[in-house]
Order: structure tokens, then C-alpha cells, then sequence
């Protein structure tokens, strides 16, 4: 009987160095240890030995089965830890090919730039506010205290569709509709494409301009320049030379052209300012109260400016973009750099 | 403007360098675009007299000259020129002279004859572009002086631009008077005086158009020598302000003009017949002009006309017909003022633009003509001589401008400029601006100079008073004004929103021009009415888009000729269409994909973009705004019949186009891939819906899947609609899993594989309800569109 049982496990303990995986091991398990497994199958037949005996024979067959069980288990360890060493090797890739899927794409620098123009003026409570573009004579010019004998329109060169419609050639008029549609306070941004009827190295005849206007009790040139200086500063992101000069539009009075310090030279002098070390960005001035009379707003009791900027010219500087024409091309070449 | 800076100066000339002087103009609104020396760098350059003069022995085209140059003896110089002769007095170059282009004067030997020096013309010095003979000196020029201090070459030639309403400084002394003014210094303006009157000969002048030409003055000076020489200086000032010697009797008006901002002109008396009229011209009379152009009058257009025939277009361009020349023996002298309105926009309706019309339609001080006839009279008699007659004027003083008095409140000023000055400070500015000032208790009464046409409101004063103050020294105000809170309108879809999405899944933003190609546009949309441009830049850029697919189609196209095989772009803005004669502007997003549906790379196999890449990018648009909407097989033009899909919200508006380009579109445009296009309308994606809240089943969602054989022209939104149309409640989604032809399917039908999912708000569903709901759709499947279920 005890021969059977050494020569049971002796045999277990043999086939469990044979294996190789944890399939058979579980074989070699259920062999051993199953219901029907021949070290139970010892343990079923302890019932048919006397008390005595069956205490000693099944101390027997338990250390025999105990024996096995670790090294049962032993080897289920060695064996995890080969798969597991396998499976790792076998997982690996390599992490420097590039990742799989659509690619980004990139905004046009000329929305970017009008999105930090929103921003930095809606900030402080400017509403975004857009018009059309194909406008009436009147809103584009009448309203504005430009009328069609006015020198200025000279100024405009003007695409037409009729003697009173034209493409508008600059977002001013966006000022009269809204004022004409809204009562003070309003200050208000208008950002959009503009035309003239121009085209050469500097001139493309669409472009991009954001109109600016602030109209309340109280507002006076002092205000406008606060304005102009903090939003330059906060769209260059640097604390620049910025000069107001005396100019002329139909629709300000007092009219100025704002000059930043060359950004491209630090006021130094270069081919892009001309050797002036100034750069122009923007014209701006008071409310005309020609203006206002148009939309009927009381210029006793009310005060405005208004600003105006070439959304390229900015994009131009800040970017160090030096061809107009680029921003209309499309090259994907142009347009990936400002992803 | 280019004017002198040394003519500037001999009016005032305050103790600051040319650079400061620039920069004081451009800070007070009179900017200067750039500062050009005179004359180009040379040196060593004297007066000389040519005292004797023989021909040289070898050449037939040199002379041998003795030129005195200021030293004891003269200079043996050997000369070319043909103009060269006995007496005339010429710039010489000594030896050791540079001339421009660093051109060194050496000791030289011409065909065997030493020459110490060189004699020049105007090129030679870089006076000129051209030149033909030596530069003529004038005969009282002093010899062996240094030619550069002679000519006051030493200048700067300073150009100014001058906004429109700055007309009073578009002359030397209006100039003047603004250094004059921010100096703080005194001025006084060129004496004229009275010329005499030697005959009594006059030409009758009648002004039928007064309104027009409120004053006109003119005076015949007989006599005249139109072949006398220009004398330098004014040659010298003109060339620096970029007018051409024309000769004396047209040099004198021009410097005028220059000197006191009137322009003036001068007809040949003896080719006019009869007196003059200043009348509206005829319709269909023609004029030729000066510049050669014979344009077609109208009675818009303002002339000059003797009894015969018109001879000037007023206060533009005078008429060759009635030009002096140099045979010129008599001259009718014209010094008019025309009204701004009269002459504003006639210049451009012919295509013109001159010194005269420029200035008038800026206007002209109406006060000035009988000073600058005087003064044009007095340079035209010093340098032709002649004889002047009486002045013809004939002013109609109710048609005169008249400058109004503006009252300017003290208050006002602090409240527009955020800075109160002294009461002096803002007289003493007004005075020296050339206003008239009556102080008041409460501010100024002031009255503008007839030179000033834009002093007209309150405003108009304070601009006076901030720009001679100096706009930089106004004080900044921090921006301190009420702020509103803004509301965050959560009902709109953002633009920016959608445009991060297409952004992050691949698509450029472009920006193309708003106008197109004709011929592009009538391919891509022949039934759309295009509105023109009347005056487009170029025939390629004529027509206002009705589509934004024209500009991205070209745009695409630059770029696949540039070696890109993956072009994926968008953009937004408007499109307009004519309906009934209105013009409807409307904002739309539309988005172009061609070549590969990614890019190339190392595992996905490559494949070409195709419907669905694009649909699930609109998906992914119309998604953010929350509404439903349905992809409907339809026609469009530009696009593939089989492969285009019109795009309806739930309330049946039309929203937009996706679809495949038409392959004759394709091949026409030059592209040789595949190109697919979307464009909706912003408006009706935008309106987003706002969420509501609905409470969440308890219950589990069971899901039956259903294999369904249709016929091939079934489009499954068909199948979906039926589905969802027939069925309970419980319903809550259908899913296509899979879309199968082939074996065991017949050749004109596919299987279409769905996955109903169902679940109840209140209960469990259990099998036989599920079975029940099922059983119900299939028969109306079967009814309605002959669906079999797969076996």
C-alpha cells in the first residue's frame, strides 16, 4: 500500500519536472489532485482500513499529497514568471514611430491675430459686432461725414456696384448701424474683411480691419489714448514707444494716427519702418459730432472715439511676416507655420 | 508735397536741425514721408567763365577753353559741349573734383591737348535725369565761387503729406506759418507789389457759372520774351519740388502756385478769339488738353471758353489750342477761385489729377487772387519783360465762402482733452494760426483766415489746440469708463468653437478673396445670378462669390501645383446671392478635402479620402450645435449625382451641400484626384439648442439585431425613418452595424444589419414585450419598403 503511494508521488513529482507550460501543468494538477485524481482516489479508500490505521496511512497520504502540492506550486510560479517574461518581450515596440490617426491643422494668422484683438477688448466689456459687406453708399460714406464731393473718398479706392453700393472699404460703418440701432453706453469691436480697389506689393485689394468705438458721458481724448496704449501693449506683450500724431478723418475730430516703435528694431531704424524707427498701426480720434448727428445721438450729452487697424499689418509684425500677398495664397506651405 | 527746406527756412528759420524740424511737422499733422538732399554728394565744383575759346587741332567736336575759375590765371580746359562759348558762365570741375558716383576730375590729355578740369551740365552734377549742353549760369554769377554755396545745393527736399484738410499747406508760406507757429516765432509773407499799368488793352470776362467760380481775375501782358531763361533759382526751387522748367511764362504761374498756393494760368492771347466766359461746358464739346488727351465735355464740366470754343477745363488743365510756346508774344493771365465742390471729383471723372485741381478741390483762400495775379505779373515781367494791362475781375461776393465764427467753451476743452489750459496759451495759439480771437467770458468767439476751409465746428478748434499743444503731451487716461457685464449667450454656437473642431481634425483655415473668376463661378454654380463688381481689379477678380467652394477650389489647386497630394482646408464668410433684386449676404462654412484620408503613414494602409471621411466632420459640426438633422440623396451642379448629399434640419430648411466634385468639374478645373466639398449655412447650425434635462431610466436597455434584405435604391435613412416612425417609446436608437452585397444576396438588393435599442423609462422589458415590438416593425419594414429578414 505505502509502495503504491511512493511510487505515486514519485511518478507525480516526475511528470511535474516535464512540464513545460501552465496547461499541462493543470493537467498533471487534475491527474494528481481532481476528483478522480489518484492522490484522492488514496485518500477514498482510507474508509475501508480500521480507525487506527486510517489515522497513520492518511498522515501518510496527506504529506505525500502536501509534498507534491509544493511543488505543485512552485512550478506554477516559475512557470507564470516565464510567461510573463515572454509576454513582455514579446509586447515590445517601438515608441519612437509616430503615432497613428488625423493630423491637426491650423487656424489662418489672420483669425488668430482677430482672436486676440477680440479677447484683449472683450476683457474689458467690448462687444463683438459684425456688418456687411456689401454696403450702402450712405453707411459707408454719408453717415461717416464723407460726402460723394469729399477729397477723402479719393482716399477710398472704391469697389462699386451701383452709384450707392459698394463693397465697404473700410468697417466703419458697422459705428452708424450700431448706433443707429443701440442706445449709449456702447463700446463695441467690429472686426471684418474691408476692400479697396487696389493691388501691388503692399495693397491687396481685400483685407482685414477691426473698428473699435466707445461711446459714453464723459469720454474724452484722454480716454482714447489710455485705450490705444494699454491694447498695444497687451498685443505686443511688451511695454512699447507708442506716439499719437494730428491727422484727418471726415468721421474724428480730434483725428490721430498711432505710431508704435518699430518692432522689428526697437525704434533703431530699419528697412521695415522706413529707417524712422516709427511704425503706423492705427488711425483713431473723437467721434465726429457730424456723426453722431446721423444717428441722432446728443453730442452735448455724449462723447465717443473711435479706433481703426489693418488686421494683416498687426499679423505682419507680430508674426515677422514680410509679404502681404502671402495671407491670400493658401499655400499650405505659409499657413502650417502658424498651426 | 516736395518743397525746399532752405526755401522754407528764408520765410523762418528756427535753431533746430533738419531732423527736428521733420519731426516737429510730422507730430503736428503734417507728416513727412522722407528728407532728400538737393543735389547728390560732389565737391570741388566752381562758377567759371569761358574767356577764350579755340578749336582743337585734332577733333572737330572739341574746343580748347580758357575758363576763369577765381585764380589768377584760367584753366586750360578742353570741352565737347556744343553750347560751349565765349563769355558763358559754367560749373567747373577742378582737378581733385568728385562727382556724383564718386567720378574723380584728373589732369587729362584729350587727342594730344592737356585739359585741367571739366566744364558740366546739369547730369554731370545729378540735377537732372538728362541734359543737353552745359549747365548756362547766369551772367551775373560770381566766378571761382563754389558752385554747391551758389546754387544752395546744400538743401534738403522735404516731402510732406498732406491730409485733405490741410489745403492751406499745400504752399511754402502755409508751411511757414505752421513753423511759425510751433516755434513761436514771427513770420511775414512775400511783399507783392502793385504792378504798373503800361496799356489799357483788357479781354471781357463773363462768369455765367458764379456759384462755381465765385472770382475770377485776369489782365493781358503784351510784350513778353517767351524764350528768356528761367533764371536758376527758380529753376533751382521748382526742380525741388519736382516741377519741370516749362519755360518762363509757365514757370512764373508754377511758382506761384508753390510760393502761395494759388494756381494760376496762362493763355496765348493771340489764339484766343473774343472775350472769355466761365460757363458749364456743352454736352458732347471737346477739349483737347495739354497732355495730348482730347476728352468729351458735358455740362457737369466746368470750362474756361473764349467766343469760340472751350480752351480750359477750370481749374484742372488748360488746352493746347490756346498753350503758350516759345513764340509766344502776348499772354492772358488767369487767376481764378473755383469752389471746392465745383471742382471735387471732376479731376478723376477724366482721369486726371494736377497741382491746380489738387488744390482747389482742397480749397483755395478765395482772399488771395489779386495778390498772387500781382505776384505772377511782377516774376513774369522781371524774366520776359512785357507790358502789363489793367486787371479784369469780376467777383460775385454773395458766392464767396465766407468764414463763419466758431465758439469754443472753456469747459469744453477739459472735457474733451482730459487737460484745462491757460486762457493765454489757447489764444496765443488761435492768433498765431492766423484767427481772428474775441475772448468771452465763458470761452473764445473765433473767426478762421480764408486759407482755412476746415474750421468749421467746435471740435474742429479743439483739434487746433491739441495739435499745436502736442498730442503726446495730452494726458493717457486709464480706461475707467462703466463696464457691463456681458451676457454669455449659451443659444449661439460659436464660430470659434466650430472652427477649433475642424482645426483639430485636420482642416486649414484659408481666407480667399470674396470676389472670383467669372468662368469659376458660372462652372461651379451656372443657375446662380452673379452680382459684378463695376470696376473689378481684374477680370479674375469680377464677380461676388455665391459659393465659397470657388475660392477654395483655386486655392486647393495652387497648392496641389505645388507637389501637396493632401489638402484639407476651410473657411468662413460670407457668400451673396441676388433674389428679387435684393442682395442676401449670407455667412457660411464650407470645408474641401482631396487626397489621402490621412496623412501617409507607417500603419494605415493608404487610402484615399472619400463621402463619409467629410460627412463625419459635418456630423461633428452639427453635433456641437444639438440638432437633428437628415442627409438627403439629391442633384447639385458642381457635384457627383451619385454622391451628393443635401443637408435639411428637422423643420425642412435647407441647410447645405456634401457631396463629391463633379468629375467633369474635376478634369475641367485641372485637378486629377478626387475633391469633396461641404458647405452649410452658419445661421441655421448656429442656434444651438440648450439642453434639458431628462431623468435617467433605472432600467436595463436590451438591443435585437435585425438583418434586412431591401432593394439596392432603399437609401437606409429610408429604413431608419420607417423604424422610428412605427415604433414604441421604448425605442431609444438605431444603430447600422453593417451594410453587405454578395453571395446569397440577389444582385439588385444589399443587407443592411440594424441594432434597435430599447429600454424602458418605468419597467424591466421583458423577452415577450421586446418580441412583440420587434415582430410590429418588421411588419411594417416588410409593408412598407418590401424588406425581407435575412435568413
Amino acid at each position: 500500500m505505502s509502495a503504491t503511494l511512493e511510487e505515486i508521488l514519485a511518478q507525480a513529482l516526475q511528470e511535474l519536472a516535464a512540464v513545460n507550460d501552465l496547461n499541462q501543468l493543470d493537467k498533471v494538477r487534475v491527474h494528481y489532485l481532481g476528483k478522480k485524481g489518484l492522490f484522492t482516489l488514496q485518500m477514498k479508500e482510507l474508509g475501508s482500513l480500521d480507525p487506527e490505521q486510517r489515522r497513520s496511512v492518511g498522515q501518510i497520504i496527506n504529506q505525500a499529497k502536501d509534498q507534491f502540492q509544493q511543488q505543485l506550486e512552485a512550478c506554477k510560479e516559475q512557470l507564470e514568471n516565464a510567461a510573463l517574461i515572454a509576454r513582455l518581450a514579446s509586447e515590445r515596440i517601438d515608441v519612437t514611430l509616430p503615432g497613428r490617426g488625423q493630423s491637426i491643422a491650423g487656424l489662418h494668422p489672420v483669425t488668430t491675430t482677430l482672436r486676440r484683438i477680440s479677447r484683449i477688448f472683450a476683457s474689458v466689456g467690448f462687444k463683438v459686432v459684425e456688418g456687411p459687406e456689401i454696403e450702402d453708399d450712405y453707411h459707408n460714406f454719408e453717415a461717416l461725414n464723407i460726402p460723394s464731393s469729399h477729397p477723402a473718398r479719393a482716399m477710398h479706392d472704391t469697389f462699386y456696384f451701383d452709384a450707392h453700393t459698394v463693397l465697404r472699404t473700410h468697417t466703419s460703418p458697422v459705428q452708424i448701424r450700431v448706433m443707429e440701432s443701440e442706445k449709449p453706453p456702447l463700446k463695441v469691436i467690429a472686426p471684418g474683411r474691408v476692400y479697396r480697389c487696389d493691388s501691388d506689393i503692399t495693397h491687396t485689394p481685400m483685407f482685414h480691419q477691426v473698428e473699435g468705438f466707445l461711446v459714453d458721458t464723459d469720454v474724452s481724448f484722454a480716454d482714447l489714448k489710455g485705450v490705444v496704449y494699454e491694447f498695444l501693449r497687451a498685443f505686443f506683450e511688451k511695454d512699447i514707444q507708442v506716439r499719437f500724431r494730428p491727422s484727418y478723418f471726415p468721421f474724428t475730430e480730434p483725428s490721430a494716427e498711432v505710431d508704435i516703435e518699430c518692432v522689428m528694431c526697437n525704434g533703431e531704424g530699419c528697412r521695415v519702418c522706413s529707417h524712422t524707427g516709427w511704425l503706423e498701426v492705427m488711425g483713431c480720434g473723437m467721434i465726429h459730432p457730424e456723426v453722431f448727428k446721423a444717428v441722432n445721438i446728443d453730442c452735448e450729452q455724449y462723447s465717443g472715439f473711435a479706433f481703426g487697424m489693418g488686421v494683416e499689418r498687426l499679423a505682419m509684425l507680430r508674426y515677422g511676416i514680410n509679404d502681404l500677398r502671402l495671407f491670400f495664397e493658401n499655400d499650405l506651405k505659409f499657413l502650417e507655420q502658424f498651426s | 508735397m516736395h518743397i525746399s527746406e532752405a526755401w522754407l527756412r528764408s520765410y523762418v528759420n528756427p535753431a533746430i536741425s533738419t531732423e527736428e524740424l521733420v519731426e516737429q511737422l510730422t507730430m503736428a499733422g503734417l507728416e513727412v514721408d522722407s528728407v532728400e538732399p538737393a543735389a547728390a554728394k560732389f565737391s570741388g565744383v566752381v562758377v567759371g567763365e569761358v574767356m577764350a575759346m579755340q578749336q582743337h587741332p585734332d577733333a572737330d567736336r572739341l574746343r580748347i577753353c580758357q575758363v576763369a575759375v577765381g585764380e589768377a590765371e584760367p584753366l586750360q580746359i578742353v570741352c565737347g559741349a556744343s553750347n560751349v562759348r565765349i563769355g558763358l558762365k559754367i560749373p567747373a570741375a577742378l582737378i581733385g573734383a568728385v562727382l556724383p558716383a564718386d567720378f574723380k576730375i584728373k589732369k587729362s590729355k584729350l587727342r594730344g591737348v592737356e585739359s585741367f578740369g571739366m566744364l558740366c551740365s546739369e547730369k554731370e552734377l545729378g540735377l537732372a535725369a538728362d541734359a543737353n549742353g552745359l549747365m548756362e549760369l547766369a551772367s551775373n554769377a560770381p566766378v571761382g565761387v563754389d558752385i554747391r554755396e551758389y546754387l544752395s545745393l546744400d538743401d534738403s527736399i522735404i516731402e510732406v503729406d498732406l491730409t485733405p484738410n490741410r489745403a492751406d499747406c499745400l504752399s511754402v508760406e502755409g508751411l511757414a506759418r505752421e513753423v511759425a507757429v510751433l516755434n513761436q516765432m514771427n513770420w511775414s509773407a512775400t511783399s507783392v507789389e502793385n504792378t504798373e499799368i503800361s496799356h489799357q488793352e483788357a479781354l471781357t470776362v463773363s462768369v455765367e457759372a458764379s456759384e462755381a467760380c465765385p472770382r475770377y481775375l485776369g489782365r493781358l501782358i503784351k510784350g513778353v520774351n517767351a524764350k528768356a531763361l528761367t533764371p536758376l533759382w527758380m529753376q533751382e526751387r521748382l526742380r525741388r519740388s519736382g516741377l519741370r522748367s516749362l519755360g518762363p511764362l509757365v514757370d512764373a504761374t508754377n511758382y506761384v502756385l508753390l510760393e502761395l498756393g494759388q494756381p494760376l494760368h496762362v493763355f496765348d492771347a493771340e489764339k484766343l478769339s473774343g472775350g472769355i466766359t466761365v460757363r458749364w461746358a456743352k454736352a458732347d464739346e471737346d477739349l483737347a488738353l495739354l497732355n495730348g488727351q482730347t476728352i468729351k465735355l458735358d455740362d457737369q464740366a466746368l470750362v474756361i471758353a473764349d467766343d469760340k470754343q472751350a480752351l480750359a477745363l477750370a481749374g484742372i488743365m488748360g488746352g493746347n489750342n490756346s498753350a503758350v510756346n516759345n513764340e509766344t508774344q502776348a499772354v492772358f493771365l488767369e487767376c481764378a477761385f473755383f469752389s471746392p465742390q465745383s471742382i471735387a471729383g471732376e479731376a478723376r471723372r477724366f482721369g486726371l489729377h494736377t497741382d491746380s485741381s489738387h488744390r482747389f478741390e482742397r480749397g483755395v483762400d478765395a482772399t488771395l487772387q489779386t495778390r498772387a495775379i500781382e505776384r505772377a505779373t511782377q516774376l513774369i515781367l522781371d524774366i520776359s519783360g512785357g507790358n502789363a494791362g489793367v486787371i479784369t475781375e469780376v467777383t460775385a461776393e454773395s458766392v464767396l465762402p465766407q468764414r463763419q465764427s466758431v465758439f469754443l467753451r472753456r469747459q469744453r476743452i477739459e472735457k474733451m482733452l482730459g487737460i484745462a489750459l491757460a486762457d493765454e496759451q489757447i489764444a496765443d495759439i488761435f492768433k498765431r494760426l492766423g484767427m481772428a480771437v474775441e475772448t468771452q467770458v465763458d470761452g473764445w468767439q473765433i473767426t478762421p483766415p480764408g486759407f482755412r476751409f476746415d474750421i468749421t465746428i467746435e471740435a474742429d478748434l479743439i483739434e487746433e489746440v491739441a495739435r499745436i499743444y502736442g498730442y503726446n503731451k495730452l494726458p493717457n487716461s486709464s480706461l475707467l469708463m462703466r463696464s457691463k457685464l456681458i451676457p454669455a449667450t449659451e443659444a449661439v454656437l460659436e464660430i470659434d468653437r466650430i472652427k477649433d473642431l475642424l482645426v483639430d481634425r485636420g482642416y486649414q483655415e484659408a481666407i480667399t478673396y470674396s470676389f472670383v473668376d467669372e468662368d469659376i463661378q458660372f462652372i461651379i454654380a451656372p443657375d446662380i445670378k452673379v452680382i459684378h463688381l463695376k470696376n473689378p481689379i481684374s477680370s479674375e477678380l469680377s464677380v461676388m462669390r455665391t459659393t465659397l467652394w470657388c475660392g477654395l477650389l483655386k486655392a486647393a489647386l495652387y497648392n496641389t501645383n505645388r507637389q501637396q497630394n493632401r489638402v484639407r482646408l476651410f473657411e468662413t464668410g460670407l457668400r451673396f446671392i441676388k433674389n428679387d433684386g435684393q442682395v442676401h449676404q449670407q455667412k457660411m462654412l464650407a470645408g474641401l478635402a482631396l487626397g489621402g484620408a490621412y496623412n501617409e503613414q507607417w500603419d494605415i494602409s493608404a487610402r484615399k479620402v472619400d463621402f463619409f471621411d467629410i460627412k463625419s466632420d459635418v456630423q461633428a459640426i452639427i453635433a456641437l450645435s444639438g440638432h437633428e438633422v437628415q442627409f438627403l440623396p439629391a442633384q447639385q451642379s458642381a457635384l457627383h449625382p451619385g454622391q451628393t448629399a443635401e443637408i435639411l434640419a428637422s423643420n425642412g430648411e435647407k441647410i447645405g451641400w456634401l457631396g463629391m466634385l463633379h468629375p467633369n468639374i474635376e478634369k475641367q478645373l485641372g485637378f486629377d484626384t478626387q475633391v469633396f466639398l461641404f458647405e452649410v449655412d452658419q445661421n441655421l447650425i448656429f442656434n444651438k439648442r440648450i439642453p434639458l434635462f431628462k431623468s435617467l431610466s433605472k432600467y436595463p436597455s436590451v438591443r435585437r439585431d435585425l438583418a434586412l434584405i431591401v432593394k439596392e435604391d432603399i437609401a437606409v435613412i429610408e429604413i431608419i425613418n420607417c423604424i422610428k416612425g412605427s415604433a414604441d417609446s421604448v425605442l431609444k436608437d438605431v444603430i447600422v452595424f453593417d451594410i453587405y452585397r454578395g453571395k446569397g444576396i440577389d444582385e439588385d438588393s444589399k443587407s443592411v444589419a440594424l441594432g434597435l435599442i430599447m429600454q424602458d423609462d418605468a419597467q424591466t422589458l421583458t423577452d415577450s414585450e421586446i418580441d412583440v415590438i420587434v415582430s410590429k416593425t418588421l411588419d411594417i419594414l416588410i409593408d412598407k419598403i418590401h424588406a425581407k429578414l435575412r435568413d
